[in-house]
């Protein structure tokens, strides 16, 4: 079993994610180049945060064309679990992967915070460990994670559970005040219709650890070594 | 040649009459702007040099001192840690969001050029009043120039300090720290030695932006300087990312003698320079240069700041490492030259020798200044205090509330959420508590890490607020657990020409070396940045102390937070009333004066030492420095972090408001379970540090009691909500 990370010029969270991966979980985890094509021996994808190609012209519009990106749409077509973390959310809806758009945060600044996420899904590779609802401390750092999605979209996504985490506040009450950067209906991660693709605002690989003063992001990065072990899903 | 050539690069007859001297003959056009941009006061500490021999600049765990791109102390593990602090107040000035940005591009650089990998950045930032739009936009624009470069690149900005005084209007002080990690194996000098080896530029290519950026620097700011934008550097954040990578990959190889960031003055400082450290000389040709202007003449791509750009010196035959690692990464390599032996730097266009100047001439002959200094006259007025005139006022609630909401003492939440403070996930202890605390990946190590300046002390004392300057950066990595190692200074100054003005930096150099050497804190790096000055009016002497401490087990890392309630409130340390050059007095009753508070450096030693033992014994559960605001916003702080109440009471037959708001010194407050408070005073009776038990964490109101009376009485929720959104209320 192995995790894969993505390093594409400008991702600044790679060591972060691998560190999480292979020393705190202890898990099998090689880089991946960015003009690497075969991925044949990765069980699971991570598309990390960061700055790709500096977000110029706009956040992770560079980075879906980096030759990379044609094997991780094989591998995610195949049904093996991606996940995209901040800037690789970003890539992952440039890429059509999965549905919807991250524009500038409503505030027009960069916010780096701790805040709160409702689990709402949880038969998914990621999120299989949580209990229903489960609420998570996990932190953003982002100027563009403002969720936007078209209607028709939308009402498609809810029909099929795509809606992986909204924001909310320590109780769980999804309110306008706990939504950080205008994300529509709070929106923190979403996945393809399969559910083998995540894509989230914030950064479970942070608060991995007693010493970072928080331990919430263990659940998904567990889960989805959960997953690949044949882990039961929750239905 | 024109009489006036000189003046327009910034140099005297004296200096001009200097080179002809140093060459024999008259400069051409290119070597007299050689001169003026290495001459200049930015690079060359002309008039700076014989005052900053003051400072104790040598220690046991020093491995690098003043003198290269950034200073180096020891960790233990083979492991040690890399500093600098670096001014760029007059780019930000004009250019707030390019000028902060490059700011700490250029000081990521001095690290990284090191051998180290950055792993935290931290600022000082000042600004006017928050009345008026200007300064609103230029602290805006600041805030996200340093946020858009550090997020950017991924190095967490996790501390620094932001204050404002109308002093500040017009010239904003933004000072960048960066710190890095390295092996003692690892460690790289801005050094070319070895004739035949060869000189190359990787990175970015170079542009006419930031022409002449140090001669601008050290020259007064007017109307005249706000058509200068052409000096400020823009900067590129993404570029500097993968030169980062590109460099530390590159330094594995093994086949680099010497490497030099291209900062102030560009090429020319980072050819000379590296050449005289290595006693060489440099034969470079400058249409060799990779551009990204055309029609560019060689002075042009000699003293261009263009930003992420280095300078390597290569193993003679190993270019083509070079030039793979960077290839690899998607960058220029470009071989510009050779080392020689001859000392001399040779510039050529195309094969033609357009410039012959000794290297040493340019990066160390600078003539150096004695300059004149006076106590300025201003001293003597502000100095008196009437006391007796100051009406005590009746609500100190309110007063507590006022100060709490002051933009010098609020939350600067509004800040450091713009910054990414939790790459690299090694943010033990993010800002808003005393210092900030990193953990050493691969060990049981942290540091600590801080900016500190009061420059109202500095203003109304120079020695002695440079003394509490260093004091109490001290102060604050020791609450957090760790023992202070080393000093990064960052000195800002109005014009040295002035005797009042140089006065102030000799005293407040003086102050802090005196203080560096009590508390065995050696400067090891730093930035000198004069002229600080607009057409009406000097800064506060501003030297901005940046400090890192080690905690030698992360158990040990130690917050302001209340942790607990029924824990014991105790005080080390003797309690004052000393209200002079308080944040109290400008805020509640307009004033700037006063004796600045006495600092006993034998007594803060005894107190650090203390305290430290105290933490060491695992008993602390929280340690909080009282500075800006005194007691009652010490209390306030450490009940906000930690969501709890507090019940206190004092003693006095003085005045109330300056027990409670004013700013004595040396003191810390901690936190002990009630069972441990014996076995507190035992450790601090052997230190001979006052100790005093004020009262105990309680309930959800922050309760003090003063001679018998109840004085403030408020809820925690009230005050954090006042003191968590004074910044964003003014801003949005």
């Amino acid at each position: 079993m192995k995790f894969g990370v993505v390093i594409f010029p400008g991702s600044n969270c790679v060591t972060d994610c691998y560190y999480a991966l292979r020393d705190v979980l202890g898990q099998d985890t090689e880089y991946i180049w960015h003009g690497t094509k075969d991925l044949n021996y990765f069980d699971c994808i991570v598309l990390p945060g960061g700055f790709s190609y500096g977000d110029y012209l706009r956040c992770g519009a560079i980075a879906r064309f980096s030759p990379v990106m044609d094997s991780v749409l094989e591998f995610a077509h195949s049904g093996k679990p991606v996940i995209g973390i901040c800037n690789g959310f970003q890539v992952l809806t440039e890429a059509g992967l999965l549905p919807g758009a991250l524009l500038r945060n409503k505030n027009m600044k960069f916010i780096c915070d701790n805040v709160f996420l409702k689990t709402e899904n949880t038969n998914t590779p990621f999120t299989n460990l949580c209990s229903g609802e489960q609420v998570l401390k996990i932190p953003v750092a982002h100027g563009d994670g403002n969720y936007y999605v078209d209607d028709e979209t939308l009402k498609s996504m809810k029909e099929n559970n795509q809606i992986v985490f909204r924001y909310c506040d320590a109780q769980g009450h999804v309110t306008d005040k706990a939504n950080p950067n205008g994300s529509l209906g709070n929106i923190a991660g979403v996945c393809n219709r399969e559910g083998n693709v995540l894509g989230m605002m914030p950064h479970p690989e942070r608060c991995m650890e007693k010493i970072l003063g928080n331990e919430d992001g263990i659940v998904i990065l567990k889960s989805m070594v959960n997953y690949l072990k044949g882990g039961v899903i929750n239905g | 040649m024109d009489k006036k050539a000189y003046e327009k690069v910034g140099l005297t007859s004296g200096e001009y009459g200097r080179i002809v001297d140093i060459l024999g003959r008259q400069p051409n056009n290119l070597e007299l702007n050689l001169y003026g941009v290495m001459w200049s006061e930015h690079c060359s500490y002309k008039n700076s040099k014989p005052v900053l021999r003051m400072f104790p600049t040598s220690g046991q765990r020093v491995l690098q001192g003043p003198g290269e791109n950034a200073g180096i102390v020891d960790i233990g593990d083979g492991l040690a840690v890399v500093m600098k602090i670096e001014s760029h107040n007059h780019p930000s000035a004009v250019e707030p969001y390019q000028g902060a940005a490059t700011g700490a591009g250029g000081i990521i650089r001095d690290i990284f050029t090191m051998g180290a990998r950055p792993v935290a950045l931290l600022n000082s930032l000042r600004f006017g009043e928050l009345d008026n739009d200007r300064t609103k936009y230029l602290f805006e624009n600041v805030v996200a120039g340093i946020g858009g470069y550090g997020n950017c690149i991924g190095i967490p900005t996790v501390g620094g300090e932001v204050y404002f005084n109308d002093c500040y209007k017009g010239n904003p002080l933004v000072n960048a720290m960066c710190v890095g990690i390295i092996r003692h194996k690892d460690i790289k000098k801005g050094t070319a030695s070895g004739a035949g080896n060869a000189v190359m530029i990787v990175g970015a290519p170079t542009g006419r932006d930031g022409m002449g950026g140090a001669s601008f620097a050290s020259t007064e700011l007017n109307q005249e300087s706000q058509e200068n934008r052409s000096a400020v550097q823009v900067g590129d954040p993404f570029m500097e990312k993968l030169l980062l990578e590109a460099c530390l990959e590159l330094f594995d190889t093994g086949c680099v003698i010497g490497v030099q960031d291209l900062g102030a003055a560009g090429l020319t400082s980072a050819s000379s320079e590296t050449a005289s450290r290595g006693g060489s000389g440099m034969d470079i040709d400058v249409d060799l240069v990779p551009r990204r202007e055309t029609g560019m003449i060689p002075v042009e791509v000699m003293i261009s700041e263009s930003q992420e750009r280095m300078l390597v010196i290569v193993e003679k035959g190993r270019e083509e490492e070079v030039t793979g690692v960077f290839e690899k990464w998607g960058l220029h390599s470009s071989v510009i030259g050779r080392v020689t032996d001859d000392g001399i730097l040779t510039v050529r266009d195309k094969g033609q020798v357009v410039g012959r100047l000794p290297a040493k001439s340019l990066a160390d002959e600078a003539p150096v200044y004695h300059r004149e200094y006076k106590e300025p006259s201003y001293l003597e007025q502000i100095r008196v205090l009437d006391a007796d005139r100051l009406e005590i006022p009746a609500d100190l609630n309110g007063v507590l509330m006022k100060l709490l909401a002051s933009p010098s003492i609020a939350s600067k939440e509004w800040v450091y959420r713009q910054y990414d403070h939790m790459v690299m996930t090694n943010t033990a202890v993010a800002p808003g508590s005393d210092a900030a605390v990193i953990r050493i990946r691969g060990t049981n190590k942290a540091i600590a890490l801080t900016t500190d300046c009061n420059s109202r002390y500095c203003y109304l004392n120079p020695g002695v607020g440079g003394a509490i300057a260093i004091a109490e950066a001290a102060r604050n990595l020791v609450c957090s657990g760790a023992r202070p190692l080393a000093v990064t200074d960052g000195l800002n100054f109005g014009n040295p020409e002035k005797p009042g003005v140089f006065w102030q930096f000799r005293q407040a150099v003086s102050g802090m070396s005196e203080a560096c050497r009590v508390l065995d804190t050696p400067v090891i790096s730093g930035n000198v940045s004069f002229y600080n000055e607009t057409d009406t009016h000097a800064v506060f002497p501003t030297p901005v102390v940046g400090m890192v401490g080690l905690v030698e087990n992360t158990a040990n890392i130690t917050t302001q937070a209340f942790k607990d309630e029924g824990d014991i409130i105790v005080l080390l340390g003797k309690n004052g009333e000393e209200a002079g050059g308080s944040e109290y007095l400008k805020v509640v009753h307009g004033l700037e004066k006063g004796s600045v508070p006495n600092l006993n450096l034998d007594e803060e030693k005894r107190l650090q030492d203390c305290c430290l033992e105290l933490i060491d014994s695992g008993m602390v559960k929280s340690a909080h420095d009282c500075s800006e605001g005194g007691m009652a916003v010490a209390l306030a702080e450490s009940c906000i972090s930690g969501g709890l109440g507090a019940e206190v009471e004092f003693e006095t037959c003085g005045r109330k408001d300056f027990l409670l708001f004013g700013e004595t010194q040396s003191r810390i407050l901690v936190t002990v379970e009630k069972g441990k408070l014996e076995q507190l005073k035992n450790i601090v009776g052997r230190f001979d540090v006052p100790v005093l038990e004020l009262g105990r964490v309680k309930g959800e109101k922050l309760e003090i009691t003063v001679a018998g009376q109840k004085e403030i009485g408020l809820d925690v929720r009230d005050i954090e909500t006042n003191w968590r959104g004074a910044i964003k209320c003014i801003m949005e």
